[in-house]
């Protein structure tokens, strides 16, 4: 019997085993392409429904309840609905490029996901330059937000594309910049590799990987324009930034582009930071009985379909009660509960001005990023407990010091002259 | 001196507290670490349970009927037509026979044509206040969405009429205001009047 840690990676071998050795090789790229073509509209459906969910809760309210159980049935709506909507090109508009632009955004998001490690052995393509390979096609989405903006002839969308373009640029130097000490430490550039290194201990509990992750983390929300850093399309200043102009389907790629990019963003800082799929050895049962128990519990459901999950769920649990969690359960639990944490940000925090914006990547988070970098060279050079102090002491003084340092100055109380 | 990012965790704090206050084991969650909570739901799914309103709660104004339909106490003056802001009432009356003298049912005058139109009608219950005659009251019911602008959001007279028993069903105490009014007015005028019940063509 397979394990489950490799259920995928051996039913994909086992249909690849089939077919001609002159074959194979291509209905390997085929299937890659083909998984990932087909699972990234439905995780960017599903995390609309996530968002919309979590965000009516913390607002008081359900959420999508009336399209199907539990509004289960509302992402697959709202597609059909923004299929069959018209779609209108602003007259002046360069039409090409407003056509093209929608596109070129979603392209760069579904190619970051070949080199998502989902799970052990679980990736598309292990490239050995994948942490640059990162970099390198998520910036493409920048040149899609400015075509867009520019393409509309709307100066809401120039506005928004020219913020964007701005916050974008900023915002890479400090998530580069947090990274450069993970290669310093793993020396690898394979996402393999660096989830591999954090076997014994994620590199978010070292005093280096802590500020790394959350610098990566901000830059990474940054520049997915997603709330408190929404200012490329800040509906109360600009209707809605680069994509006020669209409708429709391409509306919908935008959008499409912006939710798989913001899960990117959190599959990454997960790889990164988070331990990746390596998770402590929790046997597999325990999980199985909790999936049962929540289905059985879960109210609305039809009684057979509760029945049926309960019994697979226990069945999968009694069948692999000698494993742990599989890998690939453990990468997408930490990037959900991470896209929580997005979605979070988005329910409380207001957005954050113009200057305020630029301010927190120049003037805070990259002078952290780049003593960061020398923080995780004492760790790594020195021995276990003096290396550990010395960096996490540089890193909080240097905080507390940037943050004295950017304290705005106090002013002189104002008379006026005129007053009283 | 503050910490830095203690008030960005409070914030974060106060958010997790209503998302976790939606779910009963949420809140169960909150109790066991020692935080009160009550249910942070606040929706009520509309068409599958209703607010309750209260007594006073009104939408639009209906005629009032005594025990028939063509028993109604608008006499036609037209007061309401003219007092109401949004002109949505329109009137046609009183009836007349072919001579021009206007007929009577019940002892009383009545209109013809009374309209009023929905959509126009901002529930102000000014033509209640107006009426002399407690003719005209305000419903509660609210559920008249409807594709055909003129055929089923201008009321008629006969979609208007509604019997003294249905007021005193919706609004038991304002009805009972309006029973006492009517009760004196009638003690009032009852002695002198009485005859005056069958014919009475005299008042052109
Ligand atoms: S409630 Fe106000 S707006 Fe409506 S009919 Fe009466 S007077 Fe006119
Ligand atoms: S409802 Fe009252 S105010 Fe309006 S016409 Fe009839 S009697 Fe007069």
């Amino acid at each position: 019997m397979t394990s489950l840690d490799q259920l995928f990676v051996h039913a994909a071998n086992t249909a690849l085993g089939l077919l001609s050795d002159r074959l194979r090789p291509w209905a390997s790229i085929a299937l890659r392409i083909g998984v990932i073509a087909a699972a990234a509209p439905a995780i960017m459906m599903y995390l609309t429904l996530y968002e919309r969910k979590v965000i009516a809760r913390m607002q008081n309210r359900f959420g999508p309840t009336r399209v199907g159980v539990y509004g289960l049935l509302q992402p697959l709506s709202d597609g059909l609905k923004m299929l069959i909507k018209e779609d209108v090109v602003p007259r002046g508009a360069d039409r090409l490029l407003h056509l093209i632009a929608p596109i070129l955004a979603v392209v760069p998001a579904i190619l970051l996901f070949a080199v998502i490690p989902f799970g052990r052995r679980m990736i598309a393509v292990d490239l050995n330059v994948g942490l640059l390979y990162v970099f390198a096609v998520s910036s493409i989405g920048s040149y899609a937000i400015f075509m867009g903006g520019w393409a509309s002839r709307n100066k809401f969308s120039v506005l928004g594309a020219m913020r964007s373009v701005a916050q974008l640029i900023s915002y890479e130097v400090p998530g580069v910049l947090s990274v450069v000490a993970i290669i310093m430490v793993t020396g690898t550039l394979s996402l393999t590799g660096i989830v591999e290194a954090q076997a014994g201990r994620w590199f978010v509990a070292t005093p280096w990987g802590f500020a790394g992750c959350l610098t990566f983390f901000l830059s990474g929300v940054a520049e997915v324009n997603r709330t408190p850093f929404d200012m490329p399309e800040a509906e109360s200043e600009l209707v809605a930034g680069f994509h006020t102009e669209y409708s429709g389907m391409k509306f919908a790629l935008w959008y499409m582009a912006e939710f798989l990019e913001a899960f990117a963003v959190c599959a990454f800082t997960v790889a990164f930071f988070l331990g990746g799929w390596q998770g402590p050895a929790i046997p597999f049962w325990a999980l199985a009985g909790l999936l049962a128990a929540i289905s059985a519990a879960a109210a609305k459901l039809p009684l057979p379909v509760r029945f049926v999950g309960a019994l697979a769920s226990a069945g999968a649990g009694l069948l692999w009660r000698a494993e742990p969690i599989p890998s690939w359960i453990w990468f997408l639990g930490k990037t959900y509960a991470l896209f929580f944490v997005l979605i979070w940000f988005r329910g409380t925090f207001p957005r954050l001005r113009a200057d305020q914006l630029m301010g927190l990547a120049w003037k805070f988070l990259l002078p952290l990023a780049l003593v960061n970098i020398l923080a995780a060279g004492l760790w790594s050079a020195m021995p276990f407990p003096v290396g550990t102090a010395l960096s996490a002491s540089l890193l909080v003084v240097s905080a507390w010091a940037l943050v004295r340092l950017n304290h705005p100055a106090q002013l002189d109380h104002r008379t006026y002259v005129l007053a009283d | 001196m503050t910490i830095l990012g203690v008030g960005v965790l409070k914030g974060l704090g106060v958010t997790l507290k209503t998302f976790l206050e939606t779910y009963p084991w949420g809140r169960v969650l909150l109790r066991a670490v020692g935080i009160p909570s009550a249910n942070g739901l606040v929706t009520i799914q509309y068409p599958d349970e209703r607010q309750q309103h209260s007594e006073r709660f009104r939408y639009f104004p209906f005629l009032v009927y005594d025990k028939t339909p063509d028993d109604l106490r608008c006499v036609s003056c037209k007061i309401c037509e003219q007092e109401c802001p949004p002109a949505c009432i329109h009137i046609v009356g009183p009836a007349k026979d072919e001579q021009g003298r206007p007929l009577k049912a019940h002892g009383r005058t009545y209109p013809v044509k009374f309209d009023i139109d929905m959509a126009i009608c901002m529930s102000c219950r000014i033509c209640v206040d107006v009426c002399p005659f407690d003719a005209i009251e305000m419903d509660n019911q609210y559920e008249f969405a409807s594709p055909d602008r003129f055929g089923r959001l201008v009321f008629d007279k006969q979609q208007l009429l509604k019997s003294a028993e249905y007021f005193k069903q919706i609004k038991p105490s304002e009805a009972a205001e309006v029973d006492a009014r009517l009760a004196a007015k009638q003690a009032k005028t009852a002695p002198p009047a009485k005859p005056a019940v069958p014919p009475n063509p005299s008042s052109a």
